[in-house]
């Protein structure tokens, strides 16, 4: 079986970021870039999925920035085969459901049966990937998988919903999403790091995975950004030694502010 | 396109705030969107309080009973909404960003081929066009959308709108749900419920969260008494969750939730950037932390520089006495 992890570079989210007032878009080019913390834990989880047999090969599979490979070669270093991204000028602004119908095609050339993805990215925190992926492409979808169990055509997921865990059987070909509690994602040893340079990384255009403007980018999305406002960041309030009245500090906020 | 449909969700037999705020709100921008204001009720077992959304503003409420969709999976209820479009072409579709309520807009938009505004904070009217403003790197900005062609899908970030009775009345219609074998694909064979009375992170109106500072686990308990006083839901830093003091679901910051309740309170959290990202668009924020060089101080509002495991005890105390 081959699995495909859907993977993104995003900026650091803990950094200043810059908005292009031109085209209302993140300036990419820009910053510390890194592979989202999220999908390191789908990676992990893919990679193993192979070392126990269940699965014979890891694909990444992302859309995003050519450069976006150096970020993406650590999910080759932690032990996935290759590297499936999509880049393209024309796959720029793309919307959810775009952004979704460039990784099921992509997903469908690789003869994936299984879709991991993490929770959500650090930069968009939409967490909505999963479900339109899922549906884009016609499988069975599953999100926020606490685990994840093969047993041939089908996987048994234990899923954090709102209201508790459930265990979730689905059949093959699925798409699943998988939280932090999945796994302790592994660091990549210095022969992973060296290896992963030799493994392939394949870029496409949507013209190679036969997509066109329409479905995916700026002129296929139904959304669109009208404006940015970056607000006054917060400052500090009042800070008070506690001298045992600290409680009391408190509780006298909380009832001026009408919070009790 | 004509009207707004409001995915209203249930949860042990009530509707979930965050489907009333959103309501709520939908009820004020069908002056310049148009209406009529529509909700859907889907779930199982559900029956008799339906009604009570036209209190909301909701005119017309459709009721959806089954089995299906009861089970907190997506795909049934995408089946029962995109029915429910294809019959009414409502102009918008706006649910409330619970984890169900992202799944089901997520897929929904997929379905129709439609725009998805995510963890929309605000909503409002351009003209007769729907425009959402959601925050983007952590609070830093604050970007507004709209659509380029209908419906507009927008999901609603819980505690951003009062919900607010108008008291009206709704028609209820019974719908009978006819779901696809493929959005039955996925089965719940089993279910573990979350322990009676605790509150959900993203939903909670007011979070008590516990960091690095606890310094052991069991001092969780610290924040859970407070918390529980106050009747919030408590969170925890990355530090503490990775230390193995609380569980992930939990976590607020960078990698774990993004939360805006009315009131945060931090207890030996240090207030570094990857926790601040995930909770500073909070109303209020108070801090408690023994170091007062902590970073957190530069941007609560209240900071006190202390022993929490002083200051803790007394200040649920407190808060006991004025409640009991």
């Amino acid at each position: 079986m081959k699995i495909a992890v859907c993977v993104k570079e995003v900026p650091d989210t803990t950094a200043e970021k810059r908005i292009d007032p031109s085209t209302n878009r993140l300036v990419r080019d820009e910053g510390d870039r890194m592979l989202n913390e999220f999908d390191k834990y789908a990676v992990e989880e893919a990679v193993r999925l192979k070392e126990a047999g269940t699965a014979d090969e890891v694909i990444l599979v992302s859309l995003g920035p050519e450069k976006a490979v150096e970020s993406l070669r650590q999910g080759l270093a932690m032990g996935a085969d290759r590297l499936v991204l999509v880049s393209d000028a024309s796959a720029a602004g793309s919307d959810y459901v775009g952004t979704a119908r460039a990784l099921a095609k992509a997903i469908e050339e690789t003869g994936a049966e299984l879709v991991l993805l993490g929770s959500e990215s650090t930069d968009a925190r939409s967490g909505v990937l999963t479900a339109t992926l899922g549906e884009v492409s016609g499988r069975t979808w599953v999100t926020s998988a606490n685990s994840l169990a093969v047993n041939g055509g089908s996987i048994t997921v234990e899923r954090q919903s709102d209201d508790g865990i459930d265990t979730v059987e689905a059949p093959l070909p699925a798409v699943v999403s998988v939280t932090k509690a999945i796994n302790e994602p592994r660091y990549p040893s210095l022969k992973g790091i060296m290896g992963a340079k030799k493994k392939p990384q394949d870029v496409k255009s949507l013209g190679d995975i036969g997509l066109g403007a329409g479905d995916v980018g700026e002129a296929g999305a139904k959304t669109k950004v009208v404006g940015i406002e970056t607000p006054p960041a917060r400052t500090a309030g009042q800070v008070v030694k506690d001298e045992g009245n600290g409680a009391q500090v408190i509780f006298d906020y909380l009832v001026e502010k009408k919070l009790i | 396109m004509a009207g707004i449909l409001v995915v209203a969700e249930t949860s042990g037999g009530n509707f979930r705030r965050v489907s009333l705020e959103t309501l709520s709100k939908a009820r004020e921008l069908t002056g310049a969107l148009g209406g009529p204001l529509a909700a859907v009720v889907a779930g199982s077992g559900i029956s008799g309080n339906a009604g009570d959304l036209g209190a909301y503003g909701a005119e017309k409420v459709f009721v959806v009973d089954n089995e299906a969709l009861g089970t907190g999976l997506a795909a049934p209820h995408v089946d029962v909404i995109a029915k429910l479009q294809a019959e009414n072409d409502f102009s918008a579709i706006l649910v409330g960003g619970t984890a169900l309520g992202r799944d089901i807009a997520a897929a929904l938009a997929a379905r129709l081929g439609a725009g998805l505004n995510s963890d929309s904070i605000d909503l409002t009217a351009n003209g007769s066009a729907l425009r959402a403003r959601r925050p983007a790197f952590g609070g830093q900005n604050l970007v507004d959308a709209e659509w380029t062609s209908g419906p507009a899908i927008a999901l609603v970030r819980p505690n951003s709108f009062p919900a607010s009775e108008s008291g009206g009345t709704a028609e209820v219609v019974t719908v009978t749900p006819e779901i696809s074998d493929a959005a039955l694909a996925a089965k719940v064979t089993a279910r573990k419920p979350a322990e009676a009375g605790k509150i959900g992170l993203e939903e909670a109106s007011m979070i008590v969260s516990g960091g690095r500072g606890l310094g052991a686990p069991e001092n969780f308990a610290t924040v859970e008494a407070l918390a529980s006083a106050l009747g919030a839901a408590v969170g925890a830093s990355r530090a503490a969750v990775d230390a193995g003091w609380y569980p992930h679901p939990n976590q607020v910051g960078q990698t774990g939730k993004t939360v805006s309740p009315n009131l945060y309170i931090a207890c030996g959290i240090s207030g570094a950037v990857q926790h601040k990202v995930g909770m500073q668009t909070s109303d209020v924020i108070i801090a408690i932390n023994k170091d007062e060089d902590a970073p957190i101080f530069q941007f609560a509002d209240l900071g006190v520089v202390g022993d929490l495991f002083e200051i803790l005890p007394q200040l649920t105390d407190l808060v006991k006495a004025r409640q009991g």
